[in-house]
């Protein structure tokens, strides 16, 4: 087993009487792709920040590369690469000073960083856009930028919160084939997000995080295995009637879930689910047999749709 | 690579950051720092300055000085007070709220202090740039040419700070820009108008006198003016440039704390 580069224990963050972390034990091995998959408000930005060694640590204890970040925060920030929920780039500059002037931050000689520039411009897809200002280019451009200089010290670890919150679908696809890329060069990768799409496509670990805690730990697939069915039949009523019809889907497949926009059905078998259905009489809107995903996992353990 | 290579210090790293930002603009900046001295000049000088000289004892009070020569270091002094206060107010905003700079770099190797101390490189930077201007521009009239312009420029540089520093430590922690708008019409123009700059401080009653004692304007002022007019007295200067540093080092200080405090929840 590689070595442990993040281990967190009991780890507490509180902002006056409000506990954003209640205690949460996380290990991130080398080469791993980690995440915390949660809604707004579950703690996972607080945790982020902790261990990007910029949030002194409330109680608990936490470990970066064995480092203590209360006293070793800039020797650990050397070592790492930060990906901010919100861009922080100099919008005035071009996309190459951006690169450049970051490395000049970790003290990366000058030739150096020229180097490193034109390498991650063609890592980000930017080459082309070398010269032009931060703040002429498209969101999904200035987060592949905000990645391309989060890498410019060759972190150990990788840090990124919400990577592709806002960013349109193509944007987000074509930021995944990146991250997958940095994965397979053996970079360390930490994610939040509450997208379970991304959870899924990227994470090989990841925590579920609600109210401050970790409610469920595993791979995408184990969780599902664990928390879920292995597929979901979605039945739709008129609006506003889904409740109605609660209990008539009851046994229908292993239990159900009353949303109010439709009923989700937790069957081994969806579309034997939807006959059963049929031969009952319902008769929904719509009818949609899928399998099931981290959501039914997060739906299931919290009580609560991950975006809302 | 070279393993024994000098490390550079964080304040000079946060440096060239601003630097790389003021690339675009010093040209136009250094311009309008020689025009604007020169305006005034010729504005105080030919209106002001014909009639304070034309009025008997007037010399006397201004220390057997010609007005425009009084004026000139006030002037160094009051651009490198403007520029320090300024630059210390809504580009640190920016900094924290809006572009989110600081964050970014919160976030490498440096820490909140190099921060702050490479603000105050930076601040020394552009004072010392923008009070060389208004130095070359005094140059040019015979009243005010002196060897005296150079230490001037650097007296200049220190007042700049000892105005930067403070109101950085009050912009880490405004939440809004309004906030900014007071400082200037509160401190910065009466301070201007009533820190010795353009007349003795013995011509105002003695309570607002003393409040502008208490700035660090005035200090740096009589500072300059002993350089240009040649009249320095040593321990005067000593107790002046201290005072000055007082500020200069309390405002660190507080800015650094609050930009721990700050940047790190």
């Amino acid at each position: 087993m590689s070595e442990a580069l993040i281990t967190a224990r009991n780890l507490v963050k509180k902002f006056g009487e409000l506990t954003a972390v209640a205690g949460i034990d996380v290990e991130v091995r080398r080469g791993e792709a980690f995440g915390f998959l949660g809604p707004n408000g579950a703690g996972k930005s607080s945790t982020m920040r902790m261990i990007g060694c910029v949030s002194p640590v409330t109680s608990g204890e936490l470990r970066l590369f064995g480092m203590d970040p209360a006293t070793d925060g800039p020797r650990i920030r050397g070592r790492i690469g930060v990906v901010p929920q919100m861009d922080t780039l100099d919008t005035e500059l071009t996309v190459e000073e951006n690169l450049h002037i970051y490395g000049r931050f970790f003290d990366i000689p000058r030739a150096e960083c020229r180097r490193r520039t034109k390498e991650l411009l063609a890592f980000a897809q930017l080459s082309e856009r070398a010269t032009s200002v931060v703040d002429n280019l498209s969101g999904g451009m200035k987060r592949r930028l905000s990645i391309a200089r989060s890498l410019i010290n060759n972190p150990e670890l990788l840090l990124l919160d919400e990577p592709t919150t806002g960013l349109d679908p193509q944007a987000r696809h074509v930021l995944w084939d990146r991250l997958y890329r940095l994965k397979q060069d053996g970079v360390t990768l930490v994610l939040t997000t509450h997208y379970m799409d991304e959870a899924e496509q990227l994470c090989d670990r990841l925590v579920v995080m609600d109210q401050g805690r970790i409610v469920a730990e595993g791979s995408p697939r184990s969780l599902i295995e664990q928390h879920s069915t292995r597929e979901v039949l979605e039945l739709r009523f008129p609006a506003g009637r889904n409740e109605e019809h609660g209990p008539q889907v009851e046994g229908l497949g292993e239990r159900h879930e009353v949303l109010p926009d439709r009923i989700l059905v937790y069957a081994r078998d969806g579309e034997e689910a939807l006959a059963a259905a049929h031969a009952r009489g319902l008769q929904p809107e719509s009818a949609l047999v899928r399998r099931s995903s981290l959501e039914d996992v997060f739906l299931h353990l919290t009580g609560r749709t991950l975006v809302d | 690579m070279n393993t024994h290579r000098v490390t550079t210090p964080g304040p000079l790293r946060v440096l060239s950051w601003h630097l790389v930002a003021y690339k675009r603009f010093w040209k136009a900046n250094v311009l309008s720092g020689l025009v604007q001295p020169l305006l005034y000049m010729l504005g105080l000088g030919v209106g002001v300055g014909a009639l304070v000289d034309r009025n008997t004892g007037a010399t006397e009070v201004l220390g057997g000085a010609s007005y425009v020569a009084f004026v000139a270091p006030g002037l160094l002094v009051t651009t490198a007070m403007a520029l320090g206060a300024g630059e210390s107010m809504w580009p640190v905003m920016g900094g924290l709220k809006w572009s989110r700079g600081y964050h970014a770099i919160a976030a490498t190797a440096l820490t909140p202090r190099d921060i702050v101390l490479g603000h105050g490189v930076w601040m020394t930077v552009r004072t010392g740039l923008a009070s060389s201007s208004v130095a070359a521009a005094l140059a040019l009239f015979p009243d005010t040419r002196s060897w005296g312009l150079i230490p001037s420029v650097l007296i200049a540089v220190w007042v700049g700070l000892a105005f930067a520093m403070p109101v950085m430590a009050f912009s880490i922690k405004a939440e809004l820009d309004g906030a900014f708008a007071a400082i200037q019409r509160f401190v910065v123009i009466p301070l201007f108008l009533f820190g010795g700059a353009f007349y003795p401080l013995s011509q105002l009653p003695a309570a607002i006198a003393w409040l502008a004692r208490v700035a660090p304007l005035w200090h740096g002022v009589v500072m300059a003016r002993q350089c240009t007019t040649g009249t320095v007295q040593w321990g005067a200067a000593a107790l002046h440039l201290g005072y000055i540093g007082l500020w200069v080092a309390a405002g660190t200080t507080l800015a650094a704390v609050r930009m721990r405090k700050r940047l790190s929840t």
